[in-house]
């Protein structure tokens, strides 16, 4: 009894402060949302106006889902690759793909702009060879690209987190169950790393569909994206209300996402998606 | 097929590092053009210390992020503690509480920080200037915690309970067996999530940018409103510097792992 009480005297401050300082912040933005930016009356301006940026959140839904897709199928073999390395290699790799993610992501996908400029570095590497200049900035796929690139980390350290405790035996049973190469992969391998895949989806998927930087920077004026939006909302357009009620909009649609990919996945474990 | 995979690996490997060797490339470059190499120089470096500028920003950064690691850290870990020993309905509550800003975007997370800031400051304090130091550390700690809890509360759940309890049986008071025997067990936890809240702190931009005041700035925020100018080359050098800083550490704390992992197998082998 006593011991339940300690618990409670040692969480309840974090709970206080967490409740204070995500809960809290989450209504201010429902209050923003549904008052009036002129008046600061109660209003359901900012929810009409959402429509006219359905074209936009879709955009970054595909765009952000197209990356989580590409991402997985660059990341997988790169996974699975490092999980079949030695130990010590294993651990080398594991930094290797560690060490981008520690560094400024905002001067790294600028680096990305010097690549691909019209005048940039690819392009007067390809002129070398004969190629004409290619417009690769400002499109979808330089987005896209910027998305890959910045997330993919976020998507080989889970999948090498499953593949790794793969159990060795089961591969080997299925080998002398008559399995060949493809088939140990198709039903073995690929099943157990569900989980893996499940996870690195999701943690590709949010950051890029609320990503700002990226699109202002690789893309042009026909990618915007509902980041972008929300950030010009607060920092230039000076209307928070409606910001607040698309950050709304974002939450929604991130807590469905997830729990889709949690619904798959099956297994809920408290603890959550970490690496 | 093996063959092919590995060929796509280092490939995949050289994609993400290219950017980062343009930009080291330009911290040699006396140009200010990325896209053009001029000659090679060391002069972006001698003005990065001679211009403090850059270096105060990321003093900035560093206060913020190793105060409120630390902070999340020792609050971390009590409240893991607690939350270890609550009811399974309430743990399932506070967890699920610990992932909202998890799953939340980043965005999302920045913008309703600041909404709260400006409404308490503003509406209800009357403050002029709602957005401080304070507010930025706040943010910080607010997301670090559950790097710390969710890294803690796997090492409790491992420990062998009978642990404190031969400790208290040998005489031990609750306080000395929490000392001498579970932050022992739940060290390495601590470790993990106390370096990962650290670097999560140090690299965050998005939320920085929507909480932090005009008085306080950190070094990511700063690069962002650089990014509309052009940009000032010497930022390739601290790039740089910073690079090969982590590379050593990175390689150092790699090292240090596998000659422990080499030991405990020569001992154990040993005591057979």
């Amino acid at each position: 009894m006593k011991k339940r009480n300690n618990a409670v005297l040692l969480s309840t401050p974090y709970l206080l402060w967490m409740v204070a300082f995500t809960l809290i912040p989450l209504g201010v933005v429902a209050y923003y949302a549904l008052t009036d930016p002129a008046t600061g009356v109660f209003s359901f301006r900012n929810l009409k106006e959402l429509g006219m940026y359905l074209p936009v959140l879709w955009q970054s839904i595909v765009y952000s889902l197209a990356s989580a897709v590409i991402c997985l199928i660059l990341g997988y073999p790169v996974a699975y690759c490092i999980a079949q390395c030695r130990p010590a290699t294993q651990k080398f790799l594991y930094m290797l793909v560690m060490l981008p993610m520690c560094m400024s992501f905002l001067l790294r996908t600028l680096a990305w702009v010097g690549l691909l400029q019209d005048t940039g570095i690819l392009n007067s590497l390809l002129s070398r060879i004969g190629i004409g200049p290619l417009k690769m900035i400002r499109t979808p796929g330089a987005v896209i690209l910027g998305m890959v690139y910045n997330y993919l980390p976020y998507m080989i350290l889970p999948l090498y987190a499953t593949i790794v405790k793969i159990d060795h035996r089961l591969i080997e049973a299925a080998e002398d169950l008559g399995c060949n190469g493809v088939q140990v992969f198709g039903r073995v391998v690929l099943p157990l790393s569900v989980p893996g895949i499940l996870s690195g989806m999701t943690m590709v998927f949010v950051p890029s569909v609320s990503t700002f930087y990226i699109s202002q920077k690789l893309g042009g004026t026909d990618t915007v994206l509902i980041g972008d939006v929300i950030e010009r909302q607060f920092k230039q357009g000076n209307n928070p209300n409606l910001g607040a009620a698309l950050s709304l909009v974002l939450m929604l649609l991130v807590f469905v996402c997830t729990g889709i990919m949690n619904c798959f996945g099956g297994d809920s474990e408290e603890g959550g998606v970490i690496v | 097929m093996k063959r092919t995979n590995r060929i796509l690996t280092t490939l995949i490997f050289i994609f993400l590092y290219i950017p980062m060797v343009v930009l080291i490339v330009a911290s040699f470059n006396t140009g200010k053009d990325i896209t053009q190499f001029e000659s090679f120089t060391f002069q972006q470096y001698a003005r990065l210390f001679q211009d403090s500028s850059l270096l105060e920003l990321l003093g900035n950064s560093l206060i913020v992020s190793v105060l409120a690691s630390f902070c999340a850290t020792i609050f971390g870990t009590v409240a893991a503690l607690g939350i270890h020993n609550l009811n399974p309905r309430m743990r399932k509550a506070a967890m699920t509480l610990t992932n909202i800003p998890m799953t939340n975007p980043d965005i999302v997370t920045g913008v309703s920080l600041s909404l709260l800031f400006v409404f308490v400051g503003t509406r209800m304090l009357g403050q002029r200037n709602s957005l401080t130091f304070w507010t930025l550390l706040i943010a910080h700690i607010t997301f670090n915690l559950p790097y710390v809890i969710l890294n803690v509360m796997p090492k409790l759940k491992q420990m062998d309970k009978s642990l404190t309890d031969a400790a208290m049986d040998l005489g031990c008071t609750p306080v000395q067996a929490f000392f001498r025997v579970t932050l022992h067990e739940i060290m390495p936890g601590i470790v993990s999530g106390a370096i990962m809240a650290f670097t999560m702190s140090l690299d965050d931009f998005v939320i920085s940018y929507f909480v932090s005041g005009l008085d306080f700035v950190t070094l990511p925020v700063e690069i962002y409103s650089y990014t509309k100018k052009p940009l000032q080359p010497k930022i390739y050098a601290m790039f740089t510097l910073l690079f090969l800083l982590i590379l050593v550490l990175m390689i150092a704390m790699n090292l240090i792992q596998v000659y422990g992992d080499r030991k405990k197998t020569q001992s154990r082998t040993a005591g057979i």
